[in-house]
């Protein structure tokens, strides 16, 4: 038994043409047990900034708890909302102070900086992060999304076609790991307005 | 820190009758009587001036300098105690850096004062301990804008459009209000910041004797001593 499957689940984001998308499984399953349909991983960071921490459920809540922590302070004293490259530095910073019991999730950040530039970033257990021009996975399907993504993915998508591209790419990865899936919820950030769906899927 | 701060658990900083902090009063008058330094802020940039009398022309003056940076975009200056001073320096660069590896980004002059600040007023509320010798003034540029703060033994910071601390800084604050407008340029910033120094000014200035430092959008720097020379040679 792996902790980082003992709950199952996946977490997508993806670059577009001046938006990003994330997007999450709903299931919430101990082991092979599934227990709850409406456990998304994804939380909102800034008003353009969102975070998915896919992994051991117990720090999913945990983690984003003490970043909201860490950020509201950070707001408070600086009188300015977190961007998302400070936000991906302080997981990285909060995961590596935990280098030798570290919490189990592997956060992915997706959101649009000042300027309205898509910004994603994923990073491992212990804080190693990863900030590409394309896609960003993490989970238990990780390899099946790896695959989808690689294919389904190209530069420049708008936001409706991004949309279609990561909803399949997560839906179908899912389908191929029997701990993932159960739901899917899907987050479209624009510059000026942020869409949430929810994505039939097969419930098993 | 160790050792006597340890020993006591009790602040020397303690109240008067009349509600006063004494020792801070006391700390006040040692940068009161400390070297003049003068802090412009510009449309374009700050400039800090100081004054760095040597006791004896023995002194090498390029050793040590008192305006110091403490990251690319912030430098600092004083009037008081050396030393306390350089306690404190060391502080602000280590906040600074401390910021950059938590956040990826570098510190915002006022979070790095709020920083110093909170260290300065922890050793007026300490066991065992007195408050700095130092009245610190600390500019920045962040964001496009510039910045002009300064930070007072006590722990209290202000920020300022142009302000002159250490011996005779009355004389210096009325010289800047009569001479301060907000549109100054920065060049023009330098040359009034020189003849304020000028005003309280015991002898011949020279290259040596004075030290200039400036922050601009390409960041902070201490002017070198021929730069210093040529500045002088059109006041003077």
């Amino acid at each position: 038994m792996s902790i980082m499957s003992y709950n199952g689940g996946g977490v997508v984001a993806m670059k577009g043409k001046e938006c990003v998308a994330i997007a999450s499984d709903l299931r919430f399953g101990i082991q092979l047990q599934t227990i709850g349909l409406d456990f998304d991983k994804i939380f909102q960071a800034g008003p353009k900034l969102y975070v998915g921490f896919p992994g051991l459920a117990t720090d999913t809540q945990t983690v984003h708890q003490r970043l909201k922590f860490r950020t509201n302070l950070y707001e408070l004293r600086e009188n300015r909302k977190v961007s998302p490259k400070v936000y991906a530095s302080m997981v990285g910073n909060l995961l590596y102070e935990h280098r030798f019991g570290p919490y189990f999730v592997e956060p992915v950040v997706a959101g649009l900086d000042a300027n309205n530039q898509p910004y994603i970033c994923a990073f491992d257990l212990i804080g190693c992060a990863n900030a590409p021009d394309d896609f960003v996975v993490a989970g238990t399907c990780e390899e099946q999304m790896y695959g989808m993504c690689e294919s389904l993915w190209k530069p420049d998508l708008g936001p409706e076609e991004l949309f279609e591209v990561i909803s399949q790419a997560l839906v179908n990865a899912c389908d191929r790991d029997a701990i993932s899936g159960w739901g899917a919820r899907v987050y479209v950030i624009e510059k000026d307005k942020v869409t949430v769906r929810n994505v039939r899927t097969r419930m098993d | 820190m160790a050792g006597t701060s340890e020993r006591y658990s009790f602040s020397l900083t303690t109240f008067s009758p009349s509600g006063k902090l004494v020792q801070i009063e006391y700390a006040l008058g040692a940068v009161a009587s400390g070297a003049p330094t003068i802090g412009i802020k510009a449309t374009n940039g700050v400039v800090l001036a100081t004054e760095k009398k040597h006791k004896s022309f023995l002194c090498d003056e390029s050793s040590v300098w008192k305006i110091e940076s403490i990251t690319p975009n912030i430098g600092m200056c004083y009037s008081g105690m050396g030393p306390d001073y350089r306690l404190l320096v060391k502080n602000a660069r280590k906040a600074a850096q401390t910021y950059l590896l938590q956040y990826g980004e570098q510190i915002p002059t006022i979070q790095l004062v709020q920083r110093v600040a909170n260290v300065m007023q922890e050793y007026t509320h300490s066991g065992g301990v007195r408050p700095f010798g130092v009245s610190l003034l600390i500019c920045g540029w962040d964001n496009g804008k510039p910045a002009l703060l300064q930070c007072d033994p006590s722990g209290s910071f202000f920020p300022w459009k142009a302000t002159a601390m250490g011996k005779n800084f009355t004389t210096g604050k009325t010289f800047l209000e009569k001479r301060y407008n907000p549109d100054i340029e920065l060049q023009d910033a330098i040359h009034t910041a020189i003849l304020a120094l000028k005003e309280s000014f015991e002898g011949q200035m020279t290259a040596e004797n004075i030290e200039l430092g400036l922050v601009t959008e390409r960041g902070f720097r201490r002017l070198t001593v021929p730069e210093v020379q040529d500045y002088l040679a059109n006041v003077l």
